[in-house]
């Protein structure tokens, strides 16, 4: 099992946002991609979990191709995306979103069992369990939305961005619950970060975006401590 | 007295079928954003069906179950086929907004053309279930009859099913999800295009019941061109745009409102001044609360 991605390209119209990328991603590994302000990395993940299907080039999981297939569908073959920006629904119910994550399982029994997983992990999820989403903090929101993605037991989790517009104190919370969840269900994770130390701190391999490319990609230890690429992408 | 007890007494009956087909537009509105004109054409096909199923069965209960499950069909087979197609062809460019829109304004025009060519101009008619004499209180005889309990009831009970429907199961939640915030639903695993075709049947079911429950209020007759179906169609806009246009509650309570005002210029002021009422009303809304009356500023909710 595997994530094995081979001149995926995005295209905008005429522009390419995203330009020939090839990486792999191995199971049970967290690859943090970073980069600057429009490199490419939100469009990368909504090409992989199918919301952006204008695409060319190979992205296989598990052998079997993603591209060109509906979200709705990836998540039933274990691909599970956080999307920009807190993706819970506001009206909603804490417990509704929550449900809303295994609605297409038929198990009833089983989602009942990862609701209980995922309010281990994220306790205040349980005291907020009948208040609307719209009522919670930022953290608490982004906790929710990956609490919502965890509910589909997923195998491979596409992360965009979990510490926007969070007070550095829940960011280290939040990547930390990451790092438990993804030891405990055996996750492959791709993490999205503008936030580039944080996430490479807590992730094994990185990529590096720029205008659309790879710049450059490796272990995360190597990475940060690789002074050209910190200078010129990572911007410290 | 008498006379205002019977007021209000019209004005809910009223309000009660106006509400079935304000809850139409909404489910139509919320699912797809789609204002939908063709909804007057959906229920007068649908009452057609009800119409030959007494016909053929003599029971209008039975025709009131098949004229819903007709309706269901027809909006769910013109979401899948039509607005489904159109989405796909217009999503872009100027005219992407308001292109669902003109069609459903076409479908309407084709829909009474059509069943016009089918079976005649003529006038049908559908006889009220029971008695319409109005109930006798202390030597009162009421503007309420067993036909009327009998409409709001039927009503009240559509509305019943429909809250347990969005509130508590799982099929439910999928409706809101997609209508709140479609991709996120997406990405949950809701296939948004089905239960997008599932709300307009959903809202073609409640139209139908519209349709079947109006005909016998009134006169009994219709035809693919009588004026009551346009009539309809009006009052359940105003009525959900009263309440807001993405509230099922906002829908009904609206419903109840205009009905009962229309009631009460009918009775104490003038007939001639109903319609003019009711658009009076639509404007003065739209201009001092556009959010609806009962709109909450948080917006959207069951």
């Amino acid at each position: 099992m595997s994530l094995i991605v081979t001149d995926l390209s995005v295209h905008h119209g005429a522009i390419r946002a995203i330009n020939s990328v090839t990486f792999e991603v191995e199971v049970g590994e967290m690859v943090a991609v970073v980069g600057a302000n429009g490199a490419g990395k939100t469009t990368l993940l909504r090409a992989l979990s199918g919301l952006n299907r204008s695409v060319s080039g190979s992205a296989k999981w598990n052998g079997k191709e993603i591209l060109h297939t509906k979200p709705e569908l990836l998540v039933r073959r274990g691909i599970s995306h956080v999307s920009e920006g807190k993706s819970v629904i506001p009206e909603l119910s804490v417990r509704e979103n929550l449900t809303l994550g295994a609605i297409w399982r038929r198990n009833p029994a089983e989602a009942q069992q990862t609701r209980q997983d995922v309010l281990e992990v994220f306790p205040r999820l349980a005291e907020r369990i009948a208040q609307p989403a719209d009522t919670l903090s930022g953290g608490e929101r982004q906790m929710l939305a990956i609490g919502r993605a965890i509910m589909s037991r997923p195998h491979l989790l596409l992360l965009d961005e979990p510490s926007l517009g969070l007070a550095p104190l829940v960011v280290a919370q939040i990547f930390q619950s990451i790092r438990e969840l993804a030891a405990s269900m055996k996750l492959t994770v791709i993490l999205v970060e503008q936030n580039a130390m944080s996430a490479l701190k807590i992730a094994d391999k990185g990529i590096v975006l720029h205008l659309g490319a790879i710049a450059a990609q490796g272990s995360a230890k190597d990475l940060v401590a690789d002074s050209k690429v910190r200078s010129a992408y990572l911007g410290y | 007295m008498y006379t205002f007890i019977n007021t209000v007494l019209i004005g809910i009956t009223s309000g009660a079928i106006y509400s079935l087909m304000a809850i139409a537009l909404v489910l139509v509105w919320r699912s797809t954003r789609v204002v939908n004109f063709a909804q007057a054409g959906q229920a007068l096909l649908s009452t057609y069906v009800g119409y030959a199923c007494i016909q053929q069965f003599n029971s209008f209960w039975l025709a009131l179950i098949v004229s819903m499950l007709a309706g269901a069909l027809i909006g769910a087979f013109i979401d899948a086929v039509l607005m489904r197609t159109l989405f796909r062809r217009v999503s872009h460019g100027p005219i992407a907004g308001v292109a669902p829109i003109i069609a459903t304004l076409g479908l309407l025009g084709l829909i009474r053309a059509g069943l016009g060519l089918f079976v005649g101009n003529q006038d049908v008619i559908i006889r009220p279930p029971v008695s319409n004499v109005g109930y006798t209180v202390a030597g009162h005889t009421l503007a309420f009859s067993p036909l009327k309990l009998v409409i709001v009831s039927t009503s009240i009970i559509l509305m019943i099913a429909l809250s347990i429907l969005f509130a508590k199961t799982n099929l439910g939640l999928s409706l809101r999800a997609a209508a709140f915030s479609p991709e996120i639903a997406r990405l949950a695993g809701v296939r948004v295009d089905r239960i997008r075709t599932l709300g307009w049947a959903i809202a073609g079911a409640a139209g139908a019941a519209a349709g079947m429950l109006q005909t016998p209020n009134g006169n009994g007759s219709f035809s693919p061109d009588s004026l009551d179906f346009s009539l309809l169609l009006v009052f359940g806009f105003i009525a959900a745009v009263i309440g807001g246009l993405e509230s099922l509650i906002g829908a009904v309570l609206g419903a109840l409102l205009l009905g009962l005002v229309l009631a009460f210029v009918l009775t104490y002021i003038s007939g001639s001044l109903v319609f003019i009422t009711a658009f009076v009303l639509l404007i003065l809304v739209l201009l001092i609360r556009p959010q609806g009356i009962i709109g909450a500023k948080r917006g959207r909710r069951a």
